[in-house]
């Protein structure tokens, strides 16, 4: 569904991402890990065209979306829940969900599905008149998963959902994922928590300053030794080198 | 009291009027980031349009205005900051500029450097008696008129899809693209709502003074950007307050200064607004956005 091949990324002199590709498959949840400035944020940026790529290419449902507006691409089916939440603090609970809704062609069945979400998410439901920006950051997350999800899109990807919660908070929102993982929704998972992604994705990748390290299903990036490396910064080799077998890189298979 | 009646009436028409320059101002401001110095010619172009169009029956020179200032906000969006719009604040802030100036240049080439004057609306220089208050017309108009304004502004955005859209872009507008607002869209819409709240304001500016020169609209909208500012830009609240704050304290100094100072007045204001800002740097009304941007 998603393909993304020799993807590059330069801000001015700095470049982020050195050719990267990776794929989402329609119903699958992918991974994307890998330690701070690795460049996931990027990826996922470059993906609903809020940075223009130096070159490389992004396919979804098979045409390009490079140099799209990010306002077309949740239309085409791509929502993005940003890194530290952006919702909008000073709306209501019940605004935030209207406006993710607002691109909805069925404005009734829209207004049932705000309706919908608020039963979802209990803890919103209760404070569903209280301003964004007086919830709890488990619950300003919820929101924020809750607002991309209503306008239905196809490809759900979510950066660091975890980022900055408690604990028991990162249960709960792991467990919104997982929910929509059984339910079959595309999920595209953006995490520095890398074990528990992996373990929650169907395949994932590593990604370390700018380049994919790693990739295959959960087990074989799991057990790979080089999974670890990354994370304490250990060079394993060349960059690049190692990439696990399990599965193929999926980067030309694109599901219609 | 009859002479504090008459200023808290003289306060409130004075406000209004300012309020009204100065949510034209704020609200580009909370979507675009940007002070439109060129809000004072849209102003002007108001003006030109009812000095010289004085024989035209009032109802259609009102529509004609209407459309050619609500035109000119939407035409100077488009030519000039849409393309401008990914460049930055700085190139913004000095796009308008250069808007601004070359309007101001470009009325004095068409319709040369002279005053011209005319007369609007003859009623609304006639006056009623309200209790002990002598209230002029015009006035009574400003004052209700900034009210209707207001409330018709506060209904849009709270209660239409495309008002909540534009609260979202004011407030975060990278994330309000992301759950699907059209940027183009929602800067039009709100350069359209600025030109109509500048038709407005020139309409009740050049019933006051019967004359129009190429920076009519100059004098005026400096005395609103000093409201934003002081209300806290960005916030539409917040210029609604500094303007009638503004009015009032302008009038307090008018009773209140020595007849020999009294031509200073506006020093006096501007220092007293000084003084507010260094105690409130960030205006009377701190908007998220703002702080977060600071």
């Amino acid at each position: 569904m998603l393909a993304v091949t020799d993807l590059v990324v330069r801000y001015g002199q700095t470049t982020a991402l050195h050719g990267v590709s990776f794929a989402v498959n329609r119903g699958e949840v992918v991974a994307l890990v890998g330690p701070n400035g690795a460049g996931k944020t990027t990826a996922l940026k470059a993906i609903v065209g809020l940075v223009t790529p130096a070159s490389g290419s992004i396919e979804f449902d098979g045409a390009t979306i490079v140099k799209h507006k990010p306002e077309n691409l949740l239309r085409r089916g791509i929502s993005l829940v940003p890194e530290g939440r952006h919702i909008f603090a000073s709306l209501t609970v019940v605004e935030n969900l209207a406006l993710g809704a607002a691109t909805r062609a069925d404005r009734r069945a829209a207004k049932k599905d705000v309706a919908a979400f608020l039963d979802r998410f209990p803890a919103l439901g209760r404070r569903r008149r209280s301003q964004a920006g007086k919830l709890s950051g488990g619950e300003q997350q919820q929101l924020a998963i809750a607002r991309a999800l209503i306008a239905q899109p196809e490809l759900l990807m979510l950066d660091e959902p975890s980022l900055g919660l408690a604990p028991l908070v990162v249960d709960q929102i792991f467990g919104v994922v997982s929910e929509l993982r059984d339910a079959g929704t595309t999920v595209l998972l953006v995490e520095q928590n890398a074990t528990r992604a992996v373990e929650l994705a169907d395949r994932s990748y590593v990604l370390r300053t700018g380049e994919i390290v790693l990739e295959g299903d959960s087990q074989t990036v799991l057990n790979h030794e080089d999974f670890l490396a990354s994370y304490l910064g250990v060079a394993a080799g060349a960059p690049g080198a190692p990439v696990a077998s399990g599965v193929p890189a999926a980067s030309g298979e694109v599901t219609a | 009291m009859n002479g504090f009646l008459q200023g808290v009436v003289d306060a409130l028409a004075l406000g209004s009027l300012y309020a009204i320059f100065a949510l034209g101002i704020a609200l580009i401001f909370s979507v675009l980031k940007m002070i439109n110095f060129a809000h004072s010619e849209l102003v002007t172009i108001g003006a030109f349009v009812l000095i010289l169009l004085a024989d035209v029956p009032l109802i259609i020179r009102i529509l004609i205005l209407v459309v050619v200032v609500v035109g000119a906000a939407v035409l100077m969006e488009r030519v000039a900051f849409r393309p401008v719009r990914g460049a930055g604040q700085t190139t913004m802030l000095i796009t308008s500029f250069a808007v601004s100036y070359l309007l101001q240049n470009a009325a004095i080439l068409i319709f040369g450097p002279d005053l011209r004057s005319g007369s609007v609306w003859s009623v609304l220089n006639e006056s009623f008696m309200l209790g002990p208050v002598r209230i002029l017309n015009l006035n009574a108009l400003t004052i209700v008129l900034t009210l209707v304004l207001l409330v018709a502004l506060t209904l849009f955005l709270r209660k239409t899809s495309i008002g909540l859209q534009m609260r979202a872009a004011a407030e975060d507008f990278t994330t309000a693209r992301l759950v699907g607002v059209k940027a183009n869209r929602i800067i039009a819409v709100a350069f359209g709502i600025s030109g109509l709240l500048a038709a407005i304001a020139s309409f009740l500016l050049t019933a006051q003074t019967g004359v129009v020169t190429n920076t009519i609209g100059v004098q005026v909208v400096l005395m609103a950007f000093v409201a934003t500012i002081l209300g806290g830009m960005g916030s539409l609240s917040g210029a609604v307050i500094g303007a009638f704050v503004l009015g009032a304290v302008s009038v307090i100094l008018q009773q209140l200064l020595p007849l020999e100072l009294r031509p200073f007045r506006d020093a006096f204001l501007f220092a007293a607004v000084f003084v507010v800002l260094v105690v409130r740097p960030g205006g009377l009304i701190v908007t998220r956005a703002s702080r977060a941007r600071v």
